[in-house]
């Protein structure tokens, strides 16, 4: 049998791709940190990229972030397959959580019904964009961000609104934040499962990370082994063909942000009911739903390589924040936007790959 | 009577950064190269030129000549921001790249740049830039002593050099967009690429100079939003260049309306601040957070405009689509 070249075989060359945009930004971020501090560069650079195996509670931290990421990514990724480009991961994250935190602090439901509310409330701040593209044909990536904006001032109004949802309703002084789910109700808290056996009690840990990789596996389903979701990347390859080939466009397009958002809801739930972190009043968009959009890139949008590239950048991440105080945890952020730039011209690197692996194959025959 | 013009007078100094940056985004997607990196390029600007005042401020330069140096904090803020909107000309023009991608590429970046330079160079975890006091415009530096106290709060209470800066600004990119012979071409680009290089206009240049345009006046849009705000730059913009963004599309792309829509906008940023002092205004039945309803509101009325504009949108149309010549 003829062995396939190494050059036509794409998942080969998207991951080298992957990887070669990698080592770029771990390149430029530390010629970054050289350039700002040049004594502690080495030193910063060796904190980001060790602390995540360090210990397990640092592990147990690199999974816990891992989570919530793969799921925004999963939510970007998603849409991008459908040809949408889902920059509103950061709404939907949010909606998603304060569906969470009321279902859990308000109505008191156990953790996996306040999971459900939390898809619902990312589905429903993703219908918008799709609504709005499928019907009145303004680009998402404008509704995407209008809703960012609109998502948290609406969460803001709700949650102050709320008295019982927030802190000082349960014995905290504070009002700026929710009620920590310990003291509200602790059935609320996504249970720990068999990875108390090897974590032990490190607060980081629970079950998300399967939670996770399971919806990974289903969008892979879903996208790779129905045809709902070959119709969905048919349009997203060629909305008019499409159409053409009696596909219903809009509402795939409306669909697909359901969702997409949905996956970042759930996203936002698993972040904040696993009990270490409150939902503070913010005044800036949360960050998590915007750096879905590198861990959806880095993968070129496959869910399953989704799972690797967010355990990368929360791996990243937890390795960022002990460069202080050398370096600021931000120096991560500067490595993730040069793989977010790699990504934009991503058909030109993968180009420059087959070009190289060809003529490597080329040299071979020669000899 | 004072609180009224209190606020005509911050309404116009918070309107001067949506203006510009709106402003730079309607060159470059005038062009066809959809700016949303005007966040990043403020942030950079901002950075920028606040070193440089706060350089200037050390060695003694500025507190003896402040507009002076004031004008040169714009100049360096403008050239920063062209720099670095050059990444993004370089991915969306050179490697056909996807605009969008590469705009959240740069919005990553610029902040964090900001935070780990801020950190480098004013010591370790003080990440906030001081301005100094000095660059305000004073009625005594136009030797008036006694001026009536509403002159006095309308023009001398919040006054910096974006300013009257960003009026000029705004007359020079009318005539530019629609009276020169550039501004007709920069348009075709971003209507019908294709047919403007029949005809043997450079489509890749203009669009060059489309997004190095938005970078200009993105990075002293960046600095108007640092001198408005008053606390000192943080490595971020609130959102400004997001929100300038809505203010260039509810201003239809044409700048007399973005200079009527960021004047909109920017009242409703200062309502929302100062809420809890205005008494006319409604309490909506004792609702909390009240300030994040006037935050949200211009963001709803963008969305409900793009609702009741989208079959007749004045959107460039080629704007996202990256130009090769190949496919003419």
């Amino acid at each position: 049998m003829k062995k396939k070249p190494l050059a036509q075989n794409a998942a080969l060359v998207s991951v080298l791709a992957s990887i070669l945009s990698i080592v770029i930004g771990l390149l430029i971020g530390f010629v970054v940190l050289l350039l700002v501090n040049p004594g502690a560069a080495a030193e910063g650079m060796a904190a980001m990229l060790g602390t995540g195996f360090s210990s397990l509670d640092k592990f147990g931290k690199v999974l816990y972030q891992t989570a919530p990421l793969l799921l925004c990514g999963l939510s970007v990724g998603f849409a991008f397959k459908t040809g949408l480009f889902n920059i509103g991961a950061s709404g939907q994250f949010t909606m998603g959580a304060f569906f969470a935190l009321y279902a859990a602090i308000v109505l008191q439901l156990p953790w996996w019904a306040c999971l459900i509310f939390s898809m619902v409330g990312g589905a429903i701040w993703g219908i918008f964009p799709g609504l709005f593209k499928a019907f009145f044909n303004v680009n998402e990536v404008i509704t995407s961000i209008m809703f960012n904006w609109i998502g948290m001032y609406l969460v803001n109004i709700l949650c102050a609104n709320t008295p019982k949802i927030l802190a000082s309703a349960w014995g905290a002084t504070n009002s700026d934040r929710t009620a920590a789910i310990a003291d509200a109700n602790a059935g609320a808290l996504i249970p720990s499962g068999p990875m108390k056996a090897v974590f032990g009690d490190s607060s980081w840990i629970n079950i998300s990370i399967f939670i996770a990789i399971l919806a990974a596996i289903v969008i892979w389903f879903i996208l790779e082994k129905t045809t709902f979701g070959y119709e969905l990347k048919a349009c997203g390859n060629n909305k008019e063909a499409s159409r053409y080939a009696g596909i219903n466009a809009n509402r795939n397009v409306v669909i697909s942000m359901v969702i997409a958002g949905a996956l970042s809801g759930l996203g936002g739930g698993i972040y904040f009911l696993a009990g270490t972190i409150q939902y503070v009043l913010v005044k800036s968009i949360l960050g998590m739903g915007f750096n879905g959009i590198p861990a959806a890139l880095l993968a070129s949008s496959n869910p399953i390589g989704t799972i690797f590239s967010s355990l990368f950048i929360s791996y990243l991440q937890v390795g960022g924040a002990s460069m202080q105080p050398n370096f600021s945890s931000e120096s991560t952020d500067i490595i993730v936007s040069v793989i977010i730039y790699l990504a934009a011209f991503a058909l030109l690197m993968r180009q420059l790959i087959v070009k190289v692996l060809t003529k490597r194959k080329d040299k071979e025959a020669k000899v | 009577m004072s609180l009224l013009f209190n606020i005509i007078s911050l309404t116009i100094v918070f309107a001067v950064p949506l203006m510009l940056v709106a402003l730079g985004g309607m060159f470059s997607e005038r062009s066809g190269v959809v700016n949303i990196a005007l966040e990043g390029i403020m942030v950079i600007g901002a950075l920028c030129s606040c070193f440089t005042l706060s350089a200037l401020d050390k060695n003694g330069f500025g507190p003896a000549h402040p507009q002076l140096s004031m004008f040169l904090a714009v100049l360096v803020a403008a050239v920063t921001g062209m720099i670095f909107s050059l990444l993004l000309a370089f991915a969306a023009i050179n490697l056909k790249a996807d605009q969008t991608i590469g705009g959240t590429a740069l919005n990553t970046f610029a902040p964090a740049f900001a935070i780990v330079l801020t950190w480098a160079i004013q010591g370790q975890g003080i990440t906030t830039i001081q301005i100094p006091s000095w660059i305000r415009i004073k009625a005594s530096d136009f030797g008036f002593t006694e001026l009536h106290p509403i002159i006095k709060t309308l023009f001398f209470k919040y006054s910096y050099m974006t300013t009257p800066i960003a009026i000029v600004l705004l007359v020079v990119s009318y005539i530019v967009l629609y009276k020169t012979r550039f501004g007709l071409r920069l348009r075709a680009c971003g209507e019908h690429p294709q047919a403007a290089d029949s005809v043997g206009i450079n489509v890749y240049r203009m669009r060059y100079a489309g997004v190095l345009i938005s970078g200009f006046l993105g990075g002293i849009g960046g600095l108007a939003y640092t001198v408005a705000i008053g606390s000192g730059f943080n490595a971020s913009v609130g959102g400004y260049g997001f929100l300038a963004l809505a203010v260039m599309i509810f201003g239809n792309w044409k700048p007399l309306y973005i200079a009527g829509s960021a004047i909109f906008f920017a009242l409703f940023k200062v309502i929302a601040a100062y809420n809890a002092a205005i008494p006319f205004l409604p309490s909506f039945g004792g609702l909390k957070e009240r300030s994040s309803l006037y935050q949200m509101l211009p963001y709803v009325v963008t969305m409900l405009v793009l609702i009741f504009t989208s079959k007749k949108s004045r959107a460039p149309k080629a704007e996202g689509i990256p130009y090769d010549k190949g496919k003419r």
